[in-house]
Order: structure tokens, then sequence, then C-alpha cells
């Protein structure tokens, strides 16, 4: 070996371990897990599970706080993280369905823009709605029998989540009157129990902990799921819940409810919004790829654990953890609906509710 | 039933499973967290939950347990040095007992307020662990019939303790309560989403005023500044006394009213949605009815302390009730309650109805540890009394930049925005002016607290019921008038006509002398334009949303007529009646050495120096500013005080992981924290 050759050796070598030198190392720092929501909703609880488990996996193990910025439904921490820009890699950002909604509604507090951040994991949930045991008898598969039956329905509000059943029970020819004003999905089965309201749902983690008995008991009949995602984008049955028909199932059995169209496509829409892609963590523009590419590693690691089954079933629920491509293109459908789908629900926001977003 | 073949043996297990030094440590270590964030006017409850939520992840079950419990606890026992030693509510629950205990305190029977406080506290906390254990074997089908009109007559229920509250000028009550109601209303409303006096430009707006905003600015503000006006300490002969005795002896001669205020809390703590605000509110107002003499109350009466006191220790095992039975929060705290328990262990624990079949153990250790915290908090706040009271003795002016600096701070918590401490000032202002002229501020509150409510469960019981008598009338009678809102509603009728007797003889605020017409009626006036514009604007929104305006219609249109006919009334009487009640003619304000507006002036100063240099960097200006020229103090003991200050700021910062206001300097500059 001449001088030469070692000298390019060393050259290369060098080189080649120049990347391993600069690669991202968070050691002694503090990630901030901004959430923006309150400390008692959803989206507190999914940051808070995952913010130790990502530590660990982290190169440089930093410590990552969750922090709390409330208000607007969500549009106020969006905005300001809208004007973030990248620094080290230690601010990450939740966004969930309540904050893609009015994104996707054109709501005039939104002054942020998905495609602009980075997403590096997206996590979904599902529904099941469920019936009264009286009405529930009725229930075939399909909701041919259900249509002369006036519904109450605790309701959040028609531009929240509760846009998805609400548009569901619309499209089957239902009569469901919805009473706004609830605070969370849990008054709504408070209200469902006392006999007040007569139809309801709950996202899976709620309706396994708390639903599910009444269902035992022979308080309420499952009715439907809002289904789950395949690689294709194609509904099919929700993974958690393999023996309840998905809302698409009844929806083809019922007179009158089409699976194609404006409005299933509108459904489907804010659907794959609200459920399959309910919760993001995005990094601030201007990341750079290295590090966005640590990040998507660190949640891979931690989706990838033994146990993560186990925990994530209690925690989170049995679904899909996406990361790195995979979070982005979740990202991609979570956040486009076509305009044609943006104004059927817009308009019949209005017609039905009198809701108006400018 | 087989719950109770299988209760008695788990509360043995529970005992069994508390009895090890290591829970009990974390429970005394929880409980001295809980009194330290009690003692801090405006901090309560959440504040130290949240703190407690990041350690909660995966940590043994029954050691996180223990320190929430324990931190939980004891907030309502330990607010009370602030009620009591400095006049400002420290946490919501203990609002009504500043009206009491703080003159007491002036009187220097500080010592007294205070054990008869511990004393009603325990009491009311060993009364709520013990309706906790039946509860949770019976309460399920009783908590489960409150449907949304026993809801709204509870509510409603509430609002009639304006009626007791109002004051010498029943009308002024009135006003002041619809004025509460109304900018409780402020922003987007629940059911439509209809914006009230509030603007998508201004974001702020949108999501209503927070309650510990509206608490400090209308209780801490106007106290802190008055106090500060006066340049004296807060009590004026500043020992505690030798009072421990007494307060107790008081207590076992009205043990009576601390059973009835411990149930009245237990019971209001379980029907979930109310929260614990406006306990402590009704227990006042029974403790008042049930008093002969009434001339007490307002000036230092003590069963105006151990009414609260009994009632805000008793809701904390009443609030358990609906978090652990339906895992529905009963309050704010209750929430966060919740979030940690899912955190525990390996988050197999799930509050609801599966936690009495699958953890009764775990399910009676939070009893046993809510009774043991209750134990170990009171012993632990008498045992720290004399330090903490040490601070009534202290030259108010030195206290002032350090109260300041806490609402200032604890404003900003509530919602992180410059505007919170903006909304506190302004708050502040309306307070300051409701308590110079004699309108009653509680009714204000207690307006304001149960404004949401009254608007949330009217408009959904109305949609239901209206539902109900679609199908049948006798189905729609059934719904609205069940048995128990028949209950409720005798109750809340008797309450408002009792209310109105007595209400003559309290005075909340002292007796105020009145004097010229001028200032009053100006201040009227300012009220009358407010409530005008908001009726203005409430009835621009669309019929369609009819749920959205209904209420600020009907409560702005019964404000306006009471404000009208105190105008008249105003007009046609003489300058010497009740109704030109004004501390500014008579008595401490009046004869207070330095005036309202230069005093103010120094708050809003440090409110500007914050919008422009960030809140640290203000802080410091402030402190030594304030210290140099209003106090008039040395140069050595201002730097030991400023840095004293900050320093306390950085490390409650530093411990919650919180920021401070940034100010347009720190839009420009990057600094590091604190200062950034």
């Amino acid at each position: 070996m001449t001088i030469k050759q070692l000298a390019t050796s060393v050259a290369a070598a060098a080189l080649l371990a120049s990347p391993a030198l600069a690669e991202v190392d968070f050691a002694g720092k503090t990630v901030e897990w901004v959430i923006p929501f309150s400390e008692t909703g959803g989206s507190a609880r999914w940051a808070n599970f995952f913010a130790p488990l990502l530590s660990q996996e982290l190169p440089g193990n930093p410590t990552v706080v969750v922090k709390f910025m409330p208000g607007a439904g969500s549009t106020k921490g969006a905005n300001w993280f809208q004007e973030q820009e990248y620094e080290d890699g230690t601010l990450l950002f939740g966004t969930s369905g309540s904050t893609q909604f009015p994104y996707l509604l054109g709501d005039p507090r939104v002054r942020y823009e998905y495609a602009d951040w980075t997403p590096v994991m997206a996590s979904g949930t599902g529904g099941v709605a469920y019936l009264n045991p009286t009405d529930g008898a009725q229930f075939d598969g399909s909701a041919n029998a259900l249509k002369d039956i006036d519904f109450i329905y605790g309701s959040q509000g028609a531009t929240r989540l509760d846009l998805v059943p609400l548009l569901a029970w619309e499209m089957l020819g239902m009569n469901v009157e919805p009473v706004f004003g609830i605070k969370g999905r849990g008054d709504g089965r408070l209200m469902f129990e006392r006999g007040e309201a007569t139809i309801d749902y709950q996202t899976s983690s709620a309706y396994l902990s708390a639903s599910a008995e009444l269902v035992e008991q022979g308080k309420a009949v499952p009715m439907m799921t809002w289904g789950a995602l395949d690689t294709d984008g194609n509904i099919v049955r929700d993974p958690t819940f393999p023996e309840i028909a998905t809302f698409k199932e009844v929806c083809e059995a019922t007179e009158g409810c089409e699976t194609s169209g404006e409005a299933w496509d509108a459904w489907k829409a804010f659907f794959v919004a609200g459920f399959p892609v309910q919760k993001i963590a995005f990094l601030p523009a201007g990341t750079p790829d290295d590090v966005a590419q640590t990040f998507s590693d660190a949640f891979d690691a931690v989706r990838n654990r033994d146990d993560f089954t186990t925990i994530a079933a209690n925690q989170v629920g049995k679904y899909e953890v996406f990361v790195g491509e995979g979070a982005l293109n979740a990202t991609n459908t979570g956040t486009t609906v076509s305009p044609d789908a943006k104004a059927y629900v817009q308009n019949w926001l209005q017609e039905s509710y009198g809701v108006s977003l400018n | 039933m087989d719950l109770f073949a299988t209760a008695l043996p788990a509360l043995g297990q529970a005992w069994a499973l508390i009895l090890q030094p290591d829970v009990l440590g974390h429970l005394v270590l929880g409980v001295v967290m809980g009194l330290a964030v009690g003692v801090f006017p405006g901090l309560g409850g959440i504040a130290g939950l949240s703190l407690l939520l990041p350690f909660m992840f995966g940590m043994d079950p029954i050691l996180g347990l223990a320190l929430m419990v324990g931190m939980v606890a004891v907030v309502p026992t330990s607010d009370t040095f602030a009620s009591v030693l400095m006049g400002i509510p420290g946490s919501s629950a203990s609002q009504a007992t500043v009206l009491d205990g703080f003159p007491l305190a002036k009187k220097g029977q500080a010592a007294r307020a205070l054990s008869a406080a511990f004393t009603s506290s325990l009491f009311g906390g060993l009364v709520g662990a013990a309706f906790l254990t039946l509860f949770i074997v019976v309460a399920r089908p009783l908590v489960l019939a409150f449907g949304l009109p026993e809801m709204l007559m509870i509510s409603v229920l509430g609002l009639s303790m304006v009626a007791v509250l109002a004051g010498r000028v029943a009308l002024k009550g009135l006003a002041a309560a619809g004025l509460g109601m109304l900018i409780g209303t402020i922003g987007e409303a629940d059911a439509g989403g209809s914006l009230r006096m509030a603007s998508y430009d201004i974001p702020y707006l949108t999501d209503g005023l927070k309650l510990v905003i509206v608490g400090l600015g209308i209780f801490a503000v106007p106290e802190i500044v008055s106090l500060l006006r006066q340049d004296r300490s807060i009590a004026k002969d500043a020992k505690l006394g030798a009072g421990w005795g007494e307060g107790v002896k008081d207590w076992v001669a009205n043990k009576w009213l601390s059973v009835r205020c411990s149930l009245i809390g237990v019971v209001v703590g379980v029907i979930p949605g109310l929260g614990g605000s406006v306990v402590d509110w009704i227990a006042y107002g029974h403790a008042v009815q049930t008093t002969k003499d009434k001339s007490q109350f307002g000036k230092g009466e003590i069963r105006g302390v151990i009414g609260p006191e009994s009632s805000n220790n008793a809701k904390e095992g009443g609030g358990l009730v609906p978090t652990l039975l339906f895992g529905i929060p009963g309050s704010g705290s209750m929430a966060i309650f919740i979030g940690a328990i899912a955190l525990l262990g390996s988050g197999d624990i799930e509050v609801g109805p599966s936690m009495l079949r699958d953890n009764l153990d775990i399910t009676y250790s939070i009893v046993w540890l809510l009774a043991l915290a209750n134990v170990v908090g009171t012993v632990l706040c008498i045992a720290a009394s004399g330090g903490i009271a040490k601070l009534t003795t202290i030259r108010f002016t030195f206290l002032a930049p350090f109260l300041f600096m806490l609402i200032s701070f604890a404003a900003f918590q509530s919602g992180q925005n410059f505007e919170d401490i903006l909304a506190l000032f302004v708050i502040g202002l309306i307070g300051i002016f409701l308590r110079r002229f004699d309108w009653s501020r509680p009714a204000f509150l207690i307006g304001f607290v149960l404004s949401n409510p009254v608007e949330k469960f009217s408009n959904q019981a109305f949609q239901i019921a209206s539902f109900r008598f679609r199908s049948s009338f006798s189905d729609g009678m059934d719904y609205i008038f069940s048995p128990i809102v028949i209950v409720l509603l005798i109750i809340t009728v008797v309450s408002v006509v009792l209310g109105l007797r007595q209400a003559k003889s309290i005075m909340a605020e002292g007796d105020v002398q009145s004097g010229s017409k001028r200032s009053p009626i100006v201040f009227l006036l300012v009220l009358m334009a407010y409530v005008v514009t908001a009726l203005i604007n409430a009835n621009m929104i669309p019929d369609y949303n009819m749920t959205d305006k209904i209420v600020p219609l009907i409560v702005g249109g019964v404000t306006v007529t009471a404000l009208l006919i105190l105008l008249a009334q105003m007009i046609l009487r003489p300058e010497t009646d009740t109704i030109f009640a004004d501390k500014e003619m008579a008595g401490e304000d009046a004869d207070a050495p330095y005036g309202l507006w230069s005093t103010l002036a120094w708050f809003a100063g440090l409110i500007a120096a914050t919008y422009v240099l960030g809140f640290i960097l203000a802080l410091t200006g402030f402190f030594v500013s304030f210290l140099r020229v209003r106090a008039q103090a040395p140069w050595p003991k201002t730097l030991i005080l400023t840095a004293a200050g900050i320093a306390l700021m950085c490390v409650m910062a530093g411990a919650l992981n919180r920021d401070f206001p940034p100010g347009l300097l720190q839009g420009v500059v990057d600094l590091p924290w604190p200062l950034k």
C-alpha cells in the first residue's frame, strides 16, 4: 500500500465517518412536545404515552416534556406553531382531528398550513355507533327500519368530529336530532345511559372502557363502526371490532344510501381526517432531513418494542402507528379533501345546522 | 348484595395496602406539595396535579395515588391561609372564606379563624371520605338519576344564593349577578358556536374568560390595591393571637353547622359538571340563613368561616364519586386525576364502573388515603401556621410586589397569553369599582361561574323536553318535573325567600357610607352601557342559532331592567341613601395616604413593561423601582427582595415547566430561559 493509497483510504474513512460524527444528538437537551389542548383530553393522553418512550429511543436520551397550549379549539396552538422555525430539533407539535377539521372546512381562525410542516409520526383510532335496546331491536344490518324513528344525540358540535357520525346517519336516512353543547363524548355516553339520548358513538378506547359494558348488560346495541383503512385506502372492518359491520356495509344494505357519489366522497374524506389519521406529530417548517429521519427512526423503534402492543392497547388502542414515509402519506390523506367534498360539507352544515364558517 | 360481602374485606385489604412506609412517605410528600400550592393565591388543585402528571407514567399505582390524593386533599385546607391572612382566595374553593375570615384576621383573631377553619376542614374531609365509602356501594343509581333538568335545578339553586349575598340593596345584587352571567357568556357559544361580545380578530375572547382570572380580578386585585393604598401591615394587631383553643371551641359550638355544610359539600361534589367553585357559596349562604344574629356576617362571623371550610374539603370526597364510578370528572382537578390514573402502572387501572369490579382494593385505598391526607394536612398546616402567618406582620408595601407577581403569573398560567394579564387588569378594575360602590362581588362571581352551566343545561333540557312533549304530554311532564327537580325547586324557593329577608343584614363589604350622587351614577351608567351593548350584540345573532342568544337576551333584559329601576331610585332618593354607598367617602379607603390611580399605575406599569420586555425583565424593573420609590427601601433590602422574588418565580415556573409571558423584545432577540 502506497502512502497515497493510505491517504486516500484514510480520507475515505474520514468521509464515511463524518456523517456519523455529525449525527443528531440530543444529549442533555429537552425536547418540548407542544399539544394545543388542555391536560385532560385524548391528545394529552396520547402525547404523555409516547413522550417517555420517545425519550428512550432518541439519540442522547433527551428529556421529552409535554406542554399544553389550549385555546380556540386548538387553532391557537396551531397558529403559534406555524410561526415557529426549526432551531435545533427540540420542538415537536401534536395535532388531532379537531385541528384538521377547521383547516379542512376553511375556518376563519385557521392561519396554519399543514403542508409547511414535517410529519414524523401519525396514529389513528376508530369509532363505534350504538343504539338503545328498543330501537336496536329494529336494526337488521340495514337502517331501513330506523328511518321513522326520532333519535336524540348528545353532540359536541357539528363542525367537530361529530360531523362524521351526523353525516353518516343522515346518509342512512335516519332522523337524528343533535343536542349541542356537551363538552366531551363521556358526557354523551352519560346522557345515553340516562335515556335522554337514544343514539351515541364513542371512539375505540372509550367504547372499550365503558360502552362495551352497556352492550354486555343489554343496555345498548352496537350498530356500526366507521371502519379502518387498508394500505390501498379502502374501508375495511375495524381490527379492534372485527365482529361489528362498518358504516359502508350498513350503507350498502340500506335503501337510498350510496357508497359512491359526492356525499360518500365527502363523508370518507372527513372520516379519514378524523379517525385513521387522527393524531400527527410534526416538526416545524425548515427541519433538515437528518433530524426528521432521527425522529422518524425513534418513533419506529418505539412502535417496534416487544411490549408496544400490550402497553399501547390500554392507552391508544390497537391501531397502526405510521412513521417516515408512511406518516407523510397519512398526513397528506388526512389533511386534503377535494374542493367538492369541502363544498358539500360546508353546504350541508349551513342547511342542516345553520353553521356558517365565514 | 354481593358488593357488601366483598366490600368489607376489601376495606381491610386497602388499609393494609397503604400502611407501608413508602406509601405514607409519598402521601406526606403529596400533602407538603399541596400545602405549598394551596398557600399561593390563585393556584389550586389543577395546577398542583398538572405538576405531578409527568411523574405518573409507569409509577407504582398505590404510590402515585398517595401522591395525588395527598395533594388534592390538602389544597382546600391550606388555601385558607391566603383567604384569612391576605384576603385573597387561595383557590376557587375558598372564596367565601375570605368574607369573614379576613375581617377576623384584621381584628387580630387570625389564629381563631385558622383553627376553626382547620378543624372544619379536617371534619369535612373525614365526612367526605366516609361518604365516599358509602357512596361507592349505593350511589350509582342516584347519580345516574341526575339528568339535565336536575342539573339545571342544581345550578339555579346555586344562583338563588345571590339573593342572600346581594347585600343591602337587593337590586344591586341582582344586577351584579346578571353582569357576572353576561361576562360569563363572552366568547364562542357552546351550542351553536356563535360569538358573543367577541371577534375572530381577537382570538383571546373567543374562548371566554377563565375563572382564575375573574376570581383573582374580582377579589384579589381590589384587596391588594386597597391595602397598598393604606400602606400598613394586613393585620393591625399582627399577632396570630392565642385563639387556637378558641377556634376549636367555636367549631364545637357550631358542630351541627359543620355537619350540614359537610353534607352540602359532599352532595355538590358528587354532581358532575357543577365544579367546586359554588360549593363554598352555597355553604356560606346556608350558614347565614341558619344564624339568628346576622349582623356580624362580613365583619368577622366565625360561622362564615366554619361553613365554607367544612364544605370545601368534603367536596373532594364527593367529587371522587363520579370520577371513580363513572369516569366523569366532577371538577377540573378531577379531570386531571382521571388522566393521571390512566398513566399509572401498566395503564390497566381504568376509572369507571369496571374499577369497582376489578380494583375494589385500590378504590378503597383512595378512601383511606383521603382520610389520612386530611389528618396529616391539618397537622402540617397548624405546625406551619406560625411561619406563614408572619407574612401578615410585614408592612404590606413590601408584600405587594410579590402578590402582583404571583397573581400575574397565576393569571398567565390559565391560558399562557399576554391577554390573560390584561384581562386580569380589566376585571380587577371592575372589581375595584364593584367594591367601592358596594355592589355584591360574590353575586357577580356566582353569576359568572353559573353562567355556562345554566345556559348549557337549560338549552339541552329544553331541546330534549321538546322531543319528549312531541311524543306525549305526560312524557314531557315526567321528564321536566321529576321528584328530584320538585325537591330542588322547593329548596330554591325557600332559599330565595329566606335569603331576601336576611340579605339586608349581611354587609359583605362592611358598613359603607353614602355620599355624593355623581360617582355612583356614573358607574351605574357605565355598567348600563356594557349591558346594552351586550344585548344588541346578542340580538344580532341569527335566529336559527336561538340557543346561543336566548340566555344573553334574557339575562341582559333582566339586568337592564334592574339597572333602570336603580337609576330611577338614584334620581329620586337623597344622597344619604344606602343606594349611594361609596367607599371613597369615609373609612379606610377614604383615609388612605395614596390615591387609587397612582397605586393602580404601578400594576399597569408592570403589565406595560411585560409587553415590551417580557415578564422577568419587567418584574426586575418593577421590583427595584417599586421598592425604591414607593416603599422607600434602602438599596440592600431592595436588591435582596428583588432577588428573592425573581428566584421564587423561576423555581415555581421551573417546577411547573412553564414559560413566562414574552414581550416585544423576545420577538427580536433570542434570550435564554427564564428571560425568553
